[in-house]
C-alpha cells in the first residue's frame, strides 16, 4: 500500500503574499528539494509580480543544493519584479547563509510578521 | 566504519544515518553534530554528482573513524578528479547568484581540517567534538 506523503511545502496566502512553510526539518533530500522548487516555481509563474515569503520555522538543516534552489527562486522572482522574503531562520542555519554570504542576497527577517510587513506594494 | 556505495542518493542517505547514529551515541555537541552531518552530506553528493557523474558503475568509498573526541571521514570517488584551486569562490560578487558550487566552501568552513588528495578524488576531513566550547553548551 503506498504511503501518504506530506507535501514538503505548505502554502497559504495573506493579502496577496504567498506564505510558504517547510514541513520537513531537513531540506536535504534531492527529490524533496525538487518538489519544493517546483512548488515555488508554480507560484512564481502564476503571478505577474509574485510576492513570496519562505518561513523556516521547522528547518534545522539544509544543504548547498537547497541553497541553489532558493537562489533559483530568488532569480526568477526578481526577473518578474517580484519580492522574496525569508523568515524564522534559526541561528545554525543563519550561519550557513552568513558563511556563503547569501545573507547579502536574500532579505531575511526575524519573524513572519516582520517579513509580511516588509513587502512593498 | 567502511562503506562502498553506488552513485545514488538513497545509498548516501543510508550511510549518513549510520554515521550520525554513532555521532549521537557518543554524545557530540550540537555544533559538531551539525558540522559533521552537513559536511558528510555535501562530500557524498559531490562524489555522486561531480565525481562519478551519476555513473552507477562507479563506486564511492567512505571510511569513518569516530571516537568521543573527534571524527575523521574519508570519501573517495572514481571520477576524473578536479583541481581544488580552480574552483571559483561562490562568495564573490559575480558568483553569488549562481545556483551551485557551495558544497566545498561549507565543508571547509565547518570541518576543522580538510585535505584533498588523489587529484581531488579523495577528501579527508576532521572535526573535533568540543562540548566545553560548544555554543549551545550541550551535552
Amino acid at each position: 500500500m503506498p504511503e501518504t506523503s506530506t507535501p514538503a511545502l505548505v502554502v497559504s496566502e495573506q493579502k496577496g503574499i504567498y506564505v510558504c512553510e517547510f514541513t520537513s526539518s531537513k531540506i536535504l533530500d534531492e527529490s524533496n528539494i525538487k518538489e519544493i522548487g517546483d512548488t515555488i516555481g508554480g507560484l512564481i509563474d502564476g503571478r505577474e509580480y509574485p510576492k513570496v515569503l519562505l518561513d523556516f520555522s521547522n528547518v534545522d538543516h539544509l544543504s548547498s543544493a537547497a541553497l541553489g534552489m532558493l537562489i533559483n527562486a530568488n532569480n526568477r522572482i526578481r526577473q518578474k519584479n517580484g519580492q522574496l522574503r525569508l523568515s524564522n531562520i534559526r541561528a545554525a542555519i543563519l550561519e550557513v547563509f552568513a558563511i556563503t554570504k547569501l545573507n547579502k542576497l536574500f532579505r531575511i527577517l526575524s519573524t513572519r510578521d516582520e517579513a509580511l510587513a516588509s513587502f512593498t506594494h | 566504519m567502511r562503506f562502498t556505495l553506488s552513485s545514488d542518493f538513497a545509498a548516501a542517505s543510508d550511510v549518513q544515518q549510520k554515521v550520525m547514529a554513532e555521532v549521537d551515541r557518543l554524545g557530540y555537541c550540537a555544533a559538531a553534530r551539525f558540522a559533521i552531518n552537513l559536511s558528510l552530506e555535501e562530500a557524498i553528493i559531490n562524489a555522486i554528482k561531480h565525481g562519478n557523474r551519476f555513473d552507477l558503475t562507479k563506486k564511492i568509498f567512505v571510511e569513518v573513524e569516530i571516537n568521543a573526541l573527534r571524527t575523521r571521514i574519508t570519501i573517495e570517488d572514481q571520477g576524473t578528479g578536479f583541481d581544488r584551486t580552480s574552483v571559483p569562490d561562490p562568495r564573490s560578487e559575480e558568483n553569488l547568484e549562481r545556483c551551485s558550487g557551495r558544497g566545498i566552501l561549507l565543508i571547509e568552513a565547518y570541518m576543522n581540517q580538510v585535505k584533498w588528495a588523489n587529484h581531488g578524488r579523495r577528501v579527508t576531513m576532521f572535526r573535533e567534538n568540543r562540548p566545553d566550547i560548544c555554543p549551545d553548551g550541550r551535552p
